[in-house]
């Protein structure tokens, strides 16, 4: 069988007395999208550093692409999986090119510099016109597409996405929302992406899995969780955030 | 000390303890020095090495010295000058290293600072006493004196004794509590000085200030303070209407000028020990404080000074190349400069290869000491101790090395490396652990190896705060590289603490002025470099 593109089951962490995640049990198929959504400290930002070893879980069982994460070499994990950060986490000192190029770069590609230029025309920023520019040099939106391109330059499976929309204007953030749906329809990868807009996750994810307190509440597509949501937190959550599709509670 | 004049067992507590802590070091200093006393190289027959004259940095040591060098060479025999070396904890240890091979002393600082023996009148018993103990514990000789004693001379203005009836320094004590002292600062410390004072006096001074040897004069003929202790035979007495206080308890211990010697100088060179010898008895005070007068007061060149004193004295032929006629003629500053211009530049440059040695050796091993401590739980507590390294006096520094380093280049550059590192590494471990979290974290999810996050971001992104952590110690570099002077280590120090000792403010600035220029330089050229390696994103 096609295995899955991330797995986490019976996943907990604790930071001394807090617990990050308790006993979180996920799914991401091969070509899907999940959003985690979720409040400040409900636990995303750590499950989504699960798949690439940036957390270190003390139970369950974490899979990437099938492979589990414990056993893995976290540094050759982390090259094959995309990763884009809040606020781009650019290189300063490196031009724009050379940052896109970075994953290919650390796995020794020699076509890295053609990687990273294809990558950047694909998010709109022609390499022959923002490559040898700074990343001080970029708006905010700019920079956020850098980082999708720095992300995708080396054509992993799956992505990962820390608010990649969240340090942005309203409507810069449609742009970047929309340039990463569009590329999702054409390349097909996995992601997860953590976000706390409810309304963004309907927009851009195939399921939604809202956290709070370091548990799962409900996993859904957004029509179904706008439709019956499992818990009275699901159901706030809801009665705060517009969402588009499906019928109003 | 009272009345008792006689070589007493022990010595009042409090005294005592006034000067262990000072003397704490030297001893430290001592028992290293005994076992690292094998490692110096000893050549017996070689009679080509040069005898090492070293001098303490006041002005008459160093024309004594200078007399010593002299009569050496005129005997045919090789000499190296050592001179203004840092005071007692640094030359008597340079001597028993064998650094270097003689230098003046007198008996009284022999018998109480380095033995540490209780305070004795009879300059024979004296004498006697560190002519034993000396050769016993440290294999070091006395030569006969030269013939004179330079004692303290408790100096006020004439107008204040004539007024107020001050004759003696019993007569000053009484009225001691409405005055102010100006002090060298070793005096304030030694049993001999202030806290020998008021123990046999009950002087007890309003303030007491301490006061460098060349500005102590100035301060008390402007009424600054109302007392210094000046030496008896200074030029610089006889130059201001002043009054020397009797020490009509009799509490100074003979202060007799003479050459101190390694016993193995003795042993091995004996044509050294006679060519010293001969200077034994020539100089009575009179003549000691004319040659002190031509070179504190006149200003005159201390290698003429030294030579006309040995022709007078039949010891070298010739005639006095200058008779002493009083002051030489004042040339402007920029003047006396130009006049010194090579001897100027060959200082420079001495001073930037002592400080660019130092300080090439301190960004290496505390950029490297920063970049692996930056990570390090350690990085706290070891970045604080370097800091300490700070606050030690450079004086104390070199006396500490001296066992290991000896004198010269070596503890110069030791000590100007460990005044470099604080802020190297200081900024080093900041610049690092604060680099852009944003972007380390980044690079750490897309893969890099840690090695790669050091390297490719960390440092990259900290140089800047680095490269200024390198400037501030190139600046502290430069400007204490004047401290070399006091082990010998040459550089632009040596006119400034020469100059120092002999009130010459010419002389001061002749060291000063280029060192300043320096560190200017220095900073200069570094915010090039800074350009250079800072990233081109942040320029």
């Amino acid at each position: 069988m096609a295995a899955l593109a991330l797995e986490a089951a019976g996943v907990s962490k604790r930071y001394g007395a807090v617990v990050a995640l308790d006993a979180v049990s996920l799914t991401v198929a091969h070509g899907e999208c999940v959003a985690l959504v979720g409040e400040s400290g409900s636990g995303k930002s750590t499950l989504l550093r699960v798949f690439n070893a940036l957390t270190r879980i003390d139970s369950g069982h974490a899979r990437t692409d099938g492979q589990d994460v414990a056993a893995r070499d976290p540094v050759a994990l982390r090259r094959a999986v995309g990763y884009v950060p809040q606020d781009g986490g650019l290189l300063p000192h490196w031009t724009v090119a050379r940052n896109a190029a970075l994953v290919p770069v650390l796995t020794g590609r020699p076509d890295a510099g053609a990687l990273a230029a294809a990558a950047l025309d694909s998010v709109g920023l022609p390499a022959s016109q923002f490559g040898q520019r700074w990343p001080r040099e970029l708006s905010g939106g700019q920079r956020q597409r850098v980082a999708f391109a720095r992300a995708l330059a080396a054509s992993p499976r799956i992505v990962l996405l820390d608010e990649p929309f969240g340090a942005l204007d309203a409507i810069t953030r449609g742009d970047l929302q929309d340039l990463f749906v569009a590329l999702r329809r054409r390349i097909g990868m996995a992601a997860l992406l953590v976000t706390h807009d409810l309304h963004e996750a309907s927009l851009v994810a195939d399921r939604v899995a809202v956290m709070y307190q370091g548990r799962l509440e409900q996993v859904a597509t957004p029509a179904a969780l706008a439709a019956a949501p499992a818990t009275p937190y699901v159901a706030a959550l809801l009665r705060r955030a517009r969402i588009p599709t499906g019928a109003r509670a | 000390m009272r009345r008792t004049r006689r070589l007493r067992a022990g010595a009042p507590t409090a005294r005592r303890r006034a000067c262990a802590f000072a003397c704490a070091g030297v001893l430290a200093m001592w028992l290293a020095g005994t076992t690292s006393a094998a490692r110096q190289p000893t050549a017996p027959s070689d009679a080509g090495r040069p005898v090492v004259v070293g001098s303490k940095p006041f002005g008459e040591s160093y024309l004594l010295a200078e007399l010593f060098a002299q009569i050496l060479e005129a005997r045919g025999l090789p000499v190296r000058r050592a001179f203004g070396l840092g005071g007692t904890e640094i030359v008597f240890p340079a001597l028993r290293q064998g650094a270097i091979d003689v230098f003046p002393e007198y008996t009284g600082s022999g018998l109480l600072v380095i033995l540490k023996a209780p305070p004795v009148s009879d300059p024979a018993v004296v004498f006697d006493t560190i002519s034993r103990e000396f050769a016993r514990q440290y294999d070091v000789r006395w030569l006969a004196p030269l013939g004179f004693e330079n004692t303290y001379a408790m100096s006020v203005r004439t107008e204040l004794a004539d007024r107020l009836g001050l004759r003696t320094l019993s007569d000053f004590a009484r009225i001691s509590g409405e005055m102010r002292a100006g002090f060298t600062a070793d005096f304030i410390g030694l049993p001999d000085g202030l806290p020998g004072l008021r123990a046999a006096y009950g002087l007890a001074p309003k303030t007491v200030s301490a006061l460098a040897p060349a500005v102590k004069y100035q301060a008390l003929v402007d009424g600054q303070v109302d007392i210094i202790d000046a030496y008896s035979t200074d030029g610089l007495l006889a130059r201001y209407p002043l009054t020397v206080l009797e020490d009509d308890r009799h509490f100074f211990p003979p202060y007799d000028a003479a050459a101190v010697v390694r016993g193995a100088l003795a042993r091995e060179r004996p044509a050294a020990v006679a060519a010293l010898a001969e200077l034994s008895g020539r100089f009575d005070v009179t003549r000691m404080r004319r040659l002190n007068a031509r070179v504190e007061v006149n200003g005159e060149p201390m290698a003429i000074v030294a030579r006309d004193a040995l022709v007078e004295l039949g010891l070298v032929a010739g005639t006095a190349t200058v008779a002493a006629t009083g002051p030489a003629p004042q040339v402007s500053l920029v003047r006396y400069l130009w006049d010194r211009r090579a001897s100027i530049a060959a200082m420079s440059a001495r001073h930037l290869w002592l400080a660019g040695v130092s300080l090439g050796g301190a960004i290496l091993v505390g950029v490297l000491a920063g970049v692996a401590l930056s990570r390090s739980r350690w990085a706290e507590p070891v970045t604080r101790g370097v800091g300490l390294l700070q606050t030690v006096p450079g004086i104390a520094l070199l006396a500490f090395m001296l066992p290991v380093l000896g004198i010269g280049t070596a503890p110069a550059i030791a000590a100007l490396f460990l005044y470099s590192l604080y802020p190297i590494v200081r900024n080093t471990v900041t610049g690092v652990r604060e680099a852009d979290r944003g972007a380390i974290e980044a690079a750490e999810a897309l893969g890099m190896t840690p090695w790669q996050v050091l390297t490719w971001v960390r440092v990259p992104l900290a140089m800047p705060v680095i490269m200024a952590g390198i400037r501030t110690a190139a600046v502290i570099n430069v400007g204490t590289a004047t401290l070399a002077a006091f082990v010998g280590g040459g550089g632009l120090g040596d006119p400034i603490v020469a100059g120092l000792a002999l009130a010459d403010s010419r002389m001061v600035l002749s060291g000063a002025i280029p060192a300043a220029a320096l560190a200017v330089l220095v900073d200069v050229t570094l915010s090039g470099a800074q350009r250079l390696l800072t990233p081109k994103a942040f320029r």
